[in-house]
């Protein structure tokens, strides 16, 4: 390669345009507005099959943009852009085609569990709650762990036990798995529990030791210890109700 | 007629005969077909769907055939020996320069005129005339970066990557900024130093992404935006050319 001409070279006025022009571009991009995402400008989701058409045969790559796209929607520089303005309806959708084009991925359910679904607005985490459970039934066997947190939040966040019971009896009845984790299927009888439902917590928690699913001893101690408090509070029970009949 | 101007007039001639004009034609009858088709299922709001479906790929389209006749152009014409001949004439290399800079715009003015032209069926006229002045402006900043490039790498390949690169890295860097300016978790230096890097790009990169908009030929237009296209490629324009410019009078032929 031949060598470069000295700096001399090049007439002063192309460096001064070189060196104007630098600064220029600089304050003019220093003068604009921060760039910021306003929730309300969250666009309909287009349909899994032009999205599908826009992956061009990888739906796994563009789901993980969009996913990031979505995150862009959440956040502006210095504040967050509080996540019960944004429109849910429009959001579900938005999750649903990603999780379309990429089923596999944890992170939709993930940010819908733990995101969206944390907001102090009730319909909007009820919304996102049946969304969660939507999916869930779609695989179960993957997507046990958002439901698990789904009845966590239904319970302590909306205080609706029947929602929570729902929610965990799913899980019970489709996540069957060996790897999912006998606490998690055994969350209804906590939740009957919870409901005063004694008789039937008392029913399930007694099958779940007869069934021998459970091995590890101190998880089978637990459950007996469990089981013998809630006979003795079925008995105390009974006698009140009798004393009181009397 | 000046050297500049013959430069630029042998510039427009080879874009002629290389057939240019008619792939950018038949690219817009190509888009053209693909629209109407693809507004053929929707069942409402057809012409702003068919305007979208139009504008969208016209643009990547535009700007694509832009850079590879630019940049092939230039590296045909280096090995041709054909720049040294014109180099060697009595005049300064800035004529040289300027001279292909105004027959390639030329050339992007021809192909960002026949890409709007289908657009005039379907948007309105103020947004239309918008669209089609921030894609020459698009185009400007192109070719002035093909020119760059070329002249500062010599090869096709990595010339036309590195065009690439800072079309679709100017394109989404607001996107990139935003995301880099909240992380989930409370930032860490990590986050602090990513956050720098991408606002340092964003200073020197021409914010390509508030150019020609779809939602311009839908409606929705103001002067606001003309004069940010405006202000944005004169600038980029003085230092896209400076520094080729200073590229080109320090390299030895």
């Amino acid at each position: 390669m031949t060598a470069q001409r000295p700096l001399s070279s090049v007439p002063r006025v192309v460096v001064s345009l070189l060196v104007f022009g630098l600064a220029a571009q600089i304050a003019l991009r220093a003068s604009g507005p921060a760039p910021s995402a306003a929730a309300e400008d969250l666009p309909p989701a287009p349909s899994a099959g032009v999205l599908r058409l826009a992956s061009f045969g990888d739906p796994v790559a563009l789901a993980k943009g969009l996913m990031l796209y979505l995150q862009a929607f959440d956040y502006q520089s210095g504040s967050k852009v509080p996540y019960r303005d944004l429109d849910y309806d429009r959001l579900e959708t938005w999750l649903a085609r990603v999780l379309e084009l990429d089923p596999l991925a944890q992170y939709p359910l993930m940010a819908a569990s733990r995101l969206y679904a944390e907001v102090p607005d009730d319909s909007k985490q009820r919304s996102m709650l049946e969304f969660i459970y939507r999916q869930f039934l779609l695989d179960p066997n993957r997507r046990w762990p958002w439901l698990a947190h789904a009845t966590a939040l239904a319970k302590h966040r909306l205080h609706d036990l029947p929602l929570a019971r729902r929610y965990a009896r799913a899980i019970q009845q489709h996540a069957i798995a060996a790897n999912v984790p006998l606490w998690a299927r055994q969350m209804e009888a906590f939740i009957l529990e919870d409901m005063d439902e004694l008789e039937t917590a008392r029913l399930i928690i007694g099958g779940y030791i007869q069934s021998g699913d459970v091995r590890d001893p101190g998880e089978l101690r637990f459950l007996e210890e469990r089981l013998k408090a809630l006979e003795a509070r079925s008995r105390l029970d009974g006698g009140k109700a009798r004393k009181s009949v009397n | 007629m000046s050297i500049v101007a013959s430069i630029a007039r042998t510039t427009v001639v080879e874009a002629v005969r290389n057939r240019l004009l008619w792939l950018t034609v038949a690219v817009v009858v190509l888009a053209f077909g693909l629209a109407q088709f693809l507004a053929q299922v929707a069942i409402a709001e057809t012409m702003e769907i068919q305007a979208a479906l139009l504008a969208a790929p016209l643009r990547v389209a535009a700007v694509f055939i832009v850079a590879v006749f630019v940049i092939t152009s230039m590296v045909r014409e280096s090995n041709d020996k054909i720049t040294e001949l014109l180099l060697s004439l009595p005049a300064p290399r800035s004529a040289y320069f300027f001279g292909k800079f105004a027959g390639y715009a030329s050339v992007a003015l021809i192909v960002a005129l026949l890409c709007a032209l289908p657009l005039a069926f379907l948007a309105k006229p103020s947004g239309l005339a918008l669209w089609g002045a921030s894609l020459v402006c698009e185009l400007l900043i192109v070719t002035a970066m093909s020119l760059f490039c070329v002249l500062t790498l010599a090869q096709v390949v990595p010339a036309f990557a590195a065009v690439a690169g800072f079309y679709l890295l100017s394109r989404s860097m607001t996107a990139m900024q935003i995301i880099a300016a909240a992380p989930l978790h409370e930032p860490t230096l990590a986050d602090r130093i990513v956050k720098t890097i991408v606002e340092s790009i964003a200073f020197l990169l021409p914010a390509l992404d508030g150019m020609t908009q779809t939602a311009w030929l839908l409606g929705g237009v103001s002067l606001g935006f003309a004069s940010a296209v405006f202000g944005q490629t004169a600038i980029y324009l003085v230092l896209l050319c400076s520094a080729a410019l200073f590229d080109l009078y320090r390299r030895n032929f």
